[in-house]
């Protein structure tokens, strides 16, 4: 009988040293005081809760950490990310600058330019995770978030980038679609009332402007660097041209816009709209897998490029769990992690590991994925257009609400 | 006497202490409105008074259309719902007709308001059931490209406030109704030879008016800075200005706090213009209606008036029931083109999914809902009793609640939550209150109290207080008299302010959301977040989940009553 | 009804004969430092005294300051003395002076036998005998085996009998009558009121009658006054001397 024990827990041990090893081969001394001191402690994690996929994924995460570091995850579901903000905000304008209510926030862009310009987030922690190793830092977005640095404040989660939706079944063919924002103001007038953008400041609608201004701005580089109000108007002429000629094409003659992704979703598959877009190159499949979208819809892209973005997480200042809030940062850094992520049976959100520092079963296992047959191959989501600096988004919102928005 | 007097005061003391009470939170929170709006938020790097919040506000393109669509949705839907109520019971009182919207009533209430705009939208948008109908006959293969769900004028989102509006106006006029004698009076207006309408709008209906006013005036402040509604149903380019407000709080660009401040400022200035406007209104109305009825006009023969007079109500209610139905449909379809009448086929994957993990959520939800409505259920008694006992007895129907009082109860109704609600965060995280189940009720309390005082005070008031005299001249104290006389004579009214108080609370997001800090999920904020996602079968489900617990609340208020005390027949008509 | 006696407290028994019955000490009532009404009276026990004038005289007002019910902006002089006990400082419920108004207010939400219950004094214990001193108050005033009704079900005449029931069985130290057969036809009128009288004499409890009706003074038997007789807003005909001079009876009812 004892000896049986003493066998048993010897092969209980090894398994958790494997699983330990996996996670953390070199096992170095500081983040195991991470992961002491985070044990037992319990993350509040504030995070868009407008999916079940993903938030049953985030449910699976909270598993997992609880498992394997004896941490408490809980998903404080959202429905916009600005309610966390605010939170933190009313926290530090209540001076309660320890013991806040979150510890960790699932962000990016403005949201997070907001957070660090006042003082939001907790100090640099992204590179210090034991599982950053494996993060493709040869991705500009990954470290600078919309031309900010991030300093570490957020650690990256997934990626994204701008795809096109169509229905093959009432459009015909994917590469018959347009490849430019010229095509596609050519394609809108010859099809009046099938194309939208939902309304700024929407993140989506937003993005699509940006998309539209980089590929007709004289000089890219100078989205780079702040408005600069002396040459706003000059820079942004081509885009407004543009708007303009589209408008009288748009759905409902562009007298009302979508309000976000979700309403173009529908509309596509209500047969209103032909051309959508979205941030998640697997959104079309994942649509399909709901129900929500036929299973003829198709995935496109820009010749010259789209749009892309890295999405995070990051911790409060007055976080009460930093330490359980790194590790759950951490774990969603893990190839484990992210390789259920990007499987579009769960999600379908793309990694931001660099597949050159994976083990090979790993880098097997995320090349096996059955990405499903709407979802473009990693090979095919063309270039990656870098996003402006914040300024911009602000300034252009601005202007297109005067134009178009009374 | 002088045990009198200070009782006498003591009760004036409780009178108010139970209003202060109910507004300070709203009154703290509007000064964490107030100071940002004059630029003043250190938090946010905002350290001198200055009027450029207000500049910043003045310069939003479409600011004027974005404030008269508001000042629009205020008058338009108030005006409409009552008018349909009046008409309503006019043609319909003490008929079958009555009897059936009495039934039907339940449902119509606990359907939140958001689900009743999706069920509506479901129903009107070029891709809804209407145009499914037509696209066979019209051939259409795709939704005609029209501008339904969010037109300029706002008509839709007036629209679905009007549906949900015309059966809460109706509930508190089916309570008002006994106090203002309507057989007696139509009898004599019938004997003087005037038509059944015009007997009830003449005799009963200022009666009625009279005892719904506070309900009527909650309306008007309620569709003035309405939100989710106006997100589903109203136009976007530009939004009515209570939407704006919330996109410019939500802004992660946080410096547009400030300009969302005094937005939130201007849109308390357009609730209260709604409110004088209304009053201005009624005065007009009561003229033209002496000069009608000194005119003499009888309308006897008003059968196709009457007819028509079910339309408003009948429309409705059928398009929230349609509605509902619609959701039903959506919740449990797979993928389902236009124009297919019918889902082509069926999952129960979302409601299993839902089912899941709702438990949690619908426990919360009921005992946020249940503690709130019976604490403002205990307040609101304290407070009408001791109003009550104000007045000597001979002028018992001359009490109400002063207008001081009654400002003070409804402040949470009437000032736009999403303008003070961050200033009563910042206030409760200073106290170093943690959220809590307790915490959070007490928050719902302060917009639960405010429908808890509407649907109870003119019972409260209406009843003879010469039970209460006799009473304790058999020797009853006066707290034994409540329990044993006052609350069980007021049975229905209680529960059905209790109900509508539980549905109140249920319906609660904001609040739940920032004052819970997302710690205690219920079933509203999970239906909330998961719509933004905007799969219709999740919205379906989750809409129909956020109506179950009010309507068993509502149901139960109807029936518990005929229960308790099935055998006495006075109760029944009360 | 050795029910009652066994209930009552001993001190309204030993009450002397100068002190027995209800008696109005110096009354004087006044709003706003106007006068209202004056009075000074005895009502010995089993009398009726009749207090009559026109509406807005002031009888409502005498009513609710005997009752305990006077509104705190009325200011109030004199006292009340209940066999021997001074209740003006008492509350409503200490005072045990029995109400009966002109609507039965019945208890909309109980049977009966439950309005009957609630009136009731604790003292009495133990169910079976609640309920047989409820059917036997039922049975002297006409209505045995109706304990069960529905009081919405009564006729009016039957009511105000249920009323006066309840209002005996609290087994009241006087009874205040607030106009209480004013909503009953003729030939009810008459017998309600010959019931309620013979009651009021059989139990030895001085009672005051407030009504319009010469009818029910003559019925009642007893002394009759006359309030604010010139009506409202005369400032004279309130004046203690007044009505001293308008109420030949005084005399005989201080005797």
């Amino acid at each position: 009988m004892v000896q049986i024990r003493v066998a048993a827990m010897a092969v209980a041990a090894s398994v958790m040293i494997a699983g330990a090893a996996r996670a953390d081969q070199a096992p170095d001394p500081a983040w195991q005081t991470v992961l002491d001191e985070a044990k037992g402690e319990t993350v509040y994690f504030d995070a868009w809760g407008g999916s079940q996929n993903i938030n049953d994924y985030i449910d699976w995460v909270g598993d997992e950490v609880s498992k394997r570091f004896g941490v408490t995850l809980k998903h404080v579901k959202l429905d916009d990310t600005a309610a966390a903000v605010s939170t933190v905000v009313a926290e530090k304008a209540a001076g309660k600058n320890d013991g806040g209510s979150i510890d960790l926030i699932w962000i990016n862009g403005e949201n997070f330019a907001a957070m660090q310009e006042q003082g939001l987030l907790a100090k640099g922690f992204a590179t210090d995770l034991a599982n950053w190793r494996y993060v493709d830092t040869k991705n500009p977005s990954v470290t600078v978030d919309f031309t900010l640095p991030t300093k570490g404040q957020e650690s990256p989660w997934g990626g994204a980038k701008l795809v096109f939706f169509s229905d093959t079944a009432r459009s015909g063919p994917v590469d018959a679609m347009p490849k430019s924002a010229d095509e596609l103001l050519a394609w809108a007038k010859a099809h009046p009332g099938r194309f939208s953008y939902p309304a700024p400041p929407d993140f989506i609608g937003s993005s699509f402007l940006k998309q539209v201004l980089i590929e007709k701005v004289a000089d890219p580089a100078v989205l780079q660097k702040p408005v600069d109000e002396a040459s706003f108007e000059t820079v942004t002429k081509p885009l407004w041209d543009w708007l303009d000629a589209i408008q009288p094409v748009l759905w409902r003659s562009g007298r009302d816009h979508p309000q976000n992704y979700p309403a173009m979703k529908q509309l596509l598959a209500d047969g209103e709209l032909d051309i959508i877009f979205a941030f998640n190159p697997a959104e079309a499949s994942s649509g399909i897998a709901a129900g929500e979208l036929p299973d003829t819809v198709r995935s496109f892209v820009f010749s010259t490029g789209t749009l892309g973005n890295t999405h995070f997480v990051a911790i409060p200042y007055n976080s009460s769990a930093k330490a359980a809030a790194k590790v759950v940062a951490n774990f969603l850094i893990s190839p484990e992690a992210q390789l259920r992520k990007e499987d579009p049976r769960y999600w379908g959100d793309p990694t931001v590991l660099a597949m050159d520092t994976l083990p090979q079963e790993d880098r097997d296992a995320f090349a096996e994925i059955d990405r499903g047959i709407a979802t473009l191959p990693p090979s095919k989501l063309g270039p990656v257009l870098a996003e402006p600096h914040p300024s911009w988004m602000n300034r252009i919102e601005e202007e297109w609400k005067k134009r178009y928005g009374g | 006497m002088s045990a009198d007097v200070s009782s006498r005061s003591s009760r004036a003391a409780v009178a108010f202490a139970v209003p202060l009470f109910l507004a300070l939170p709203v009154g703290v929170g509007l000064i964490g409105v107030v100071l940002p709006a004059f630029g003043y938020l250190p938090a946010l790097g905002g350290d001198a008074f200055s009027l450029k919040p207000f500049r910043h506000l003045f310069a939003q393109p479409g600011l004027a259309a974005s404030a008269l669509l508001s000042h629009a949705s205020g008058l338009v839907t108030t005006a409409i719902s009552t008018l349909g109520v009046a008409l309503f019971l006019a043609a319909f009182h003490g008929t079958a007709v009555e009897r059936i919207a009495r039934r039907a009533l339940a449902p119509l209430l606990a359907v939140p308001h958001a689900a009743a705009a999706f069920g509506l939208a479901f129903l009107i948008a070029p891709s809804g059931l209407i145009f499914r109908l037509l696209a066979a006959p019209f051939d259409l293969d795709r939704p005609p490209d029209l501008l339904i769900i969010g037109d300029p004028f706002g008509l839709a989102m007036m629209a679905g406030l009007i549906a949900k509006e015309m059966p809460f106006l109706l509930l508190v006029a089916f309570a008002a109704l006994p106090q203002a004698d309507p057989r007696r009076r139509m009898q004599l207006a019938a004997s003087l030879g005037y038509g059944r309408m015009a007997g009830f709008l003449h005799t009963v209906w200022p009666g009625v008016y009279r005892q719904i006013r506070l309900p009527v005036l909650a309306v008007a402040a309620y569709a003035s800075g309405v939100v989710d509604v106006a997100l589903i149903l109203g136009p976007s380019l530009p939004a009515p200005l209570a939407v704006r407000l919330v996109s410019w709080m939500n802004d992660p660009d946080l410096s547009l706090r400030f300009m969302a401040s005094a937005g939130a400022l201007l849109q308390l200035a357009i609730t209260g213009l709604v409110l004088l406007l209304w009053f201005v209104g009624e005065r007009l109305v009561g003229r033209i209606r002496r000069s009608v009825g000194a005119g003499g006009w009888r309308l006897s023969g008003d059968g196709a008036l009457r007819a028509a007079s079910c339309i408003p109500v009948a429309l409705s209610g059928g398009a929230i029931f349609f509605g509902l139905f619609w959701l039903l449909l959506w919740s449990v379809a797979g993928f389902w083109a236009f124009p297919a009448i019918l889902p082509p086929s069926v999952s129960l994957q979302t409601w299993g999914r839902a089912l899941e993990s709702a438990g949690g959520p619908l426990a919360t939800t009921f005992l946020v809902a249940i503690l709130s409505a019976s604490a403002a259920l205990v307040l609101v008694v304290v407070l009408l009793e001791a109003r009550r006992r104000q007045f000597r007895a001979s002028a018992a129907r001359a009490v109400r609640l002063s207008s001081v009082m009654a400002g003070l109860i409804y402040l949470p109704l009437i000032v736009p939550q999403i303008a003070f609600i961050f200033g009563l965060q910042v206030t409760i995280l200073a106290l170093g209150l943690t959220p809590s189940l307790l915490l959070l009720s007490a928050v719902h309390l302060v917009f639960v109290a405010p429908y808890v005082a509407l649907a109870l005070a003119d019972p409260w008031f209406a009843v003879d207080p010469r039970y209460d005299q006799v009473a304790a001249s058999l020797g009853h104290g006066s707290l034994k008299t409540l329990f044993r006389i006052r609350l069980p004579i007021l049975t229905h009214a209680v529960l059905t302010a209790l109900a509508i108080g539980f549905a109140t609370s249920v319906g609660q997001y904001l609040p739940t959301v920032l004052i819970g800090a997302g710690r205690l999920p219920t079933i509203t904020t999970e239906a909330v977040a998961l719509a933004s996602g905007g799969n219709r079968r999740v919205i379906g489900a989750y809409a129909l989940l956020q109506t179950l617990l009010p309507f068993l609340a509502f149901t139960l208020s109807g029936t518990l009553p005929r229960l308790l005390s099935g055998r006495r027949l006075a109760m029944k008509r009360r | 009804m050795n029910l009652h006696q066994s209930a009552r407290t001993p001190a309204s028994g030993a009450a002397s004969d100068a002190e027995g019955g209800l008696i109005l000490r110096d009354v004087e009532i006044s709003l706003d430092g106007r006068s209202l009404l004056a009075l000074d009276r005895r009502v010995l026990p089993g009398e009726t005294l009749t207090v009559m004038g026109p509406s807005g005289s002031g009888k409502s007002t005498l009513f609710a300051f005997v009752a305990g019910f006077l509104d705190p902006a009325f200011t109030a002089r004199g006292k009340v003395l209940l066999g021997g006990r001074d209740v003006s400082g008492l509350t409503p419920q200490e005072r045990r002076i029995g109400l009966l108004f002109q609507d039965a207010l019945l208890f909309p939400h109980m049977s009966v036998g439950e309005n009957l219950l609630f009136a009731l004094p604790a003292a009495l214990k133990g169910r079976r005998a609640r309920g047989e001193a409820a059917e036997r108050m039922l049975a002297e005033v006409g209505l045995a085996g109706m304990f069960l009704r529905d009081p919405a079900t009564l006729s009016g005449g039957q009511a105000a009998r249920v009323a006066l029931a309840r209002t005996l069985l609290a087994e009241p130290q006087a009874l205040l009558l607030d106009e209480p057969f004013s909503r009953l036809d003729q030939e009810l009128r008459e017998t309600t009121r010959d019931l309620v009288f013979a009651r009021i004499a059989e139990r030895k409890i001085p009672a005051i009658l407030v009504t319009h009706d010469p009818a029910d003074a003559a019925a009642a038997g007893g002394d009759v006054v006359v309030i604010g007789a010139a009506g409202r807003g005369d400032e004279h005909a309130r004046q203690p001397g007044a009505e001293r001079a308008e109420t030949p009876l005084r005399a005989r009812a201080l005797r």
